[in-house]
């Protein structure tokens, strides 16, 4: 599979996290919360105009901000 | 707050349903200091044990990590760091962990357990697992993570709390347990060799040994929020701290140069670690993502582009409808109780001094307050069950973008929501905000929301003033009227954020992640009490705060008596008309005479003591014996000039708009000085505010005018 931003993932679709770019200074947070590269994501829905994001990761939901999303290669 | 009670904390992520076992633990048998917001400072509360002991329990801010991110994780963070310097540590700990979500709860318990102190863990949410027909071996959970228990439970069906307490019982009286963690990280041995002029350099300050300094210099270089905390908490020198910092950079570029990422290692080795250790649980399945929870599918339809937004403005305006429709019966009792308290003291005691006190002070005065209560509690209800279900969450997704437009984010939303119960819970609940300037934002806007002490002021001129004329058939003008207000102070709100958002500096930069918690019936419980305490919190406000300003104002208002008995006594030339009359020049152009005036004064109190303000003044104006209604008084005022009533809708409605606006509510400002540790924010909302007050009445006074209103 391809390696693509967390962003560009279809409603409904499943990926695994392969990096952050290292500028995403909220990746000291994100692994706090058990998302870290080699876990499985699926992407749940888009917020209108570019809005938050919201994923499921290890049994939980969780929204992040478009721009953030940005920053976080899957595949 | 020494106590000699062993003191146990409680500990867990956001969402692990740590405050409801607090609740069932502690009962009401609480200290909540000041205002309760949803556990957004430190609460205590004692608990009485299955041995009828008892011991202090200490409720800490939800946290994902040790590592802050947020004002609320950073109090949890020094705490813990206070604890393995062996200050003020707890006998206990009770870590509350969320059985449906494992791994990531497990991440700060196995922290947590390198503290060196007792932790039981309430495995909660039993009862969700139990409904997917899951189990969690927990004695063997026990043994693999080397808890001092695991008990099963669930906070929502109340059980397993008797379970709970007779673990407490035992690690209370027993001596001399012995701690270990069995879920350490294996930290490999170039990694260790690395960071090792770290781990020298914090074992020099404090004599720990090698795992936890090792961890706490892997903690130290994942980021500045964990460096600050560690040299603000360790009283470090600058030239200590300079040194420190060398050391940092250094071993963060040679974590780097190993293909690895310093920001995140920590984080890296301990889920290694968990997940491995997780694997021999049969229940941890990786492909629980591909299942489609209820939550979501609920979800499809509330965060909805179009009808989310829709939905959420139809639920706003329903509960502030039903607050002036359900209330009004209770109401209704409270006034004719109160009239018939003032009239039956009238006709028990005799004429004199301490009858007037009684009577035109105190019990008009506190009477005029209490009234209000049910529509309190009803905004408290509501409010509550938003947030408990789960859906202030969905909001702050649907919000979070418009929210950036002009300064603020998704999570100021809860915070300017808990606003239209009272501004104080509102502030303090800010510090789940990671951003500096969003934070500040949201604070000095948030008085602008119109709280409960708004809505006696409301109700009071709506109710003697506006017509209760059907509107479009289903709406109703004096409920359009009362939405409005709201409307007025939020909209507001949000124009004030955008501008200066373009004046306040950055500090750090803005986040915004944000769980979004299953959806979930509000525990009775934890509903009530919420109520409980905010309603007991208004009648002991009522009772401190209103009473005795009703004391001293009916004093200013009823002295000095005329020289002669011949002379009758007008409370114009009392000490209250007196004040009055030398600010109405001020306020004659916003359509107040000098009543409103005093009343004025008296809300920099709080706001809602116009009202009481009011009945004391009209109750000492008053020549007969009888008590007088607040609502009959204002509209029978007569203004002597004109013959013509003295209040009328226009005049309503420019004190309305007033008090929209006012900076009005001295606790506020309190909160406000402590939590921004400044004076500068506090006089910077009382000057925007009082401007944009009288401003604003101006424009609706003369405005009228103008167009012809009276």
């Amino acid at each position: 599979m391809s390696i693509k931003q967390l962003h560009q993932l279809l409603p409904g679709e499943s990926a695994q996290i392969i990096s952050f770019h290292k500028d995403l200074t909220l990746q000291s947070r994100l692994v706090e919360m058990g998302i870290l590269p080699g876990v499985e994501i699926r992407l749940l829905k888009k917020g209108p105009f570019n809005g938050p994001i919201e994923i499921k990761v290890r049994c939980y939901e969780v929204a992040l901000r478009y721009k953030d999303a940005m920053q976080i290669n899957v595949s | 707050m020494a106590t000699n009670l062993p003191l146990i904390a409680l500990m867990g992520n956001p969402n692990s349903g740590k405050t409801a076992i607090f609740n069932l633990l502690t009962g009401m048998n609480q200290k909540v200091s000041n205002y309760p917001g949803i556990t957004v400072e430190q609460r205590r509360g004692n608990a009485q044990l299955t041995d009828n002991s008892t011991v202090e329990i200490m409720d800490m801010p939800g946290t994902y990590s040790l590592t802050p991110e947020s004002l609320d994780e950073k109090i949890v963070a020094q705490q813990t760091l206070k604890w393995l310097n062996g200050i003020d540590r707890p006998a206990a700990i009770i870590s509350v962990v969320d059985a449906g979500n494992l791994s990531r709860n497990l991440y700060l318990t196995s922290q947590v357990m390198e503290l060196g102190i007792p932790v039981i863990i309430a495995l909660n949410m039993m009862d969700r697992l139990k409904r997917k027909n899951q189990e969690i071996d927990s004695v063997k959970l026990q043994k693999m993570l080397g808890a001092h228990a695991v008990i099963p439970m669930s906070a929502q069906e109340k059980w397993g709390i008797n379970e709970l307490q007779a673990e407490l019982t035992d690690v209370i009286t027993k001596e001399n347990i012995e701690v270990c963690s069995h879920i350490q990280m294996e930290i490999p041995k170039e990694i260790e060799k690395i960071i090792n002029p770290i781990s020298e350099f914090l074992h020099n300050k404090c004599d720990h040994d090698n795992y936890i300094t090792n961890v706490q210099a892997l903690r130290l270089i994942t980021r500045k929020s964990a460096f600050d905390l560690y040299s603000e908490c360790e009283d470090l020198s600058s030239s200590e701290i300079k040194s420190l910092i060398l050391l940092r950079d250094k071993v963060a570029h040679e974590i780097d140069e190993l293909g690895l990422n310093h920001r995140i290692l920590e984080a890296t080795l301990r889920f290694e670690m968990l997940d491995n250790t997780l694997k021999d649980l049969t229940l941890i399945n990786q492909n629980e993502i591909k299942n489609q929870s209820r939550s979501e599918r609920v979800d499809k339809m509330l965060t909805h582009k179009w009808l989310g937004p829709l939905i959420f403005l139809t639920l706003l305006y329903g509960i502030f409808q039903s607050i002036f429709i359900w209330a009004t019966i209770p109401m209704q009792y409270i006034d004719s109780g109160v009239g018939y308290l003032g009239n039956y003291c009238v006709q028990l005691f005799s004429p004199g001094i301490l009858r007037d006190l009684l009577v035109e002070g105190i019990i008009s005065g506190v009477g005029a307050i209490l009234i209000f209560l049910p529509q309190i509690l009803i905004l408290i209800f509501f409010m509550t069950i938003l947030e408990d279900t789960g859906y202030m969450a969905r909001v702050a997704f649907m919000m979070d973008k418009l929210m950036n437009k002009i300064g603020l984010q998704g999570k100021s939303v809860l915070p300017l929501m808990s606003g239209y119960a009272c501004a104080i819970p509102g502030i303090m609940a800010t510090r789940t905000i990671d951003s500096w300037k969003e934070r500040m934002i949201t604070i000095i806007v948030l008085p602008l929301i119109s709280c409960s002490a708004r809505l006696p002021v409301y109700t009071l001129m709506i109710g003697a003033f506006i017509p209760n004329k059907p509107i479009l058939g289903f709406l109703n003008l004096q409920g359009l009227t009362m939405v409005f207000m709201y409307f007025l102070g939020t909209v507001t709100a949000m124009i004030i954020a955008a501008i200066i958002s373009r004046f306040i500096e950055e500090k750090g930069k803005s986040s915004f992640v944000m769980e979004m918690p299953p959806y979930r019936m509000p525990l009775a419980v934890s509903l009530f009490r919420q109520v409980y305490i905010r309603g007991k919190l208004f009648v002991i406000n009522a009772g401190k705060i209103i009473m005795a300003i009703s004391i001293v104002l009916w004093f200013l208002a009823s002295f000095p008596k005329p020289e002669s008995d011949t002379v009758s006594f007008s409370i114009q030339d009392s000490y209250a008309g007196k004040i009055g009359h030398a600010i109405e020049p001020v306020i004659a152009p916003l359509g107040f005479d000098w009543k409103i005036g005093v009343g004025l004064i008296t809300s920099f109190a709080a706001r809602e003591v116009v009202v009481s303000t009011l009945a004391t003044l009209y109750n000492v104006e008053d020549e007969g014996d009888d008590f007088v209604g607040i609502t009959e008084a204002l509209k029978n005022e007569v203004n002597p000039l004109t013959g013509l009533p003295r209040y009328t809708p226009l005049v309503a409605l420019s004190i309305m708009v007033f008090y929209v606006y006012a900076a009005q509510c001295m606790a506020t400002f309190a909160i406000v000085k402590n939590e921004t540790n400044s004076w500068k924010w506090p006089l910077i909302m009382i000057a925007y505010m009082m401007g944009l007050a009288y401003i604003g009445s101006l424009l609706v006074y003369q405005g009228g005018q103008v167009l012809g209103f009276v």
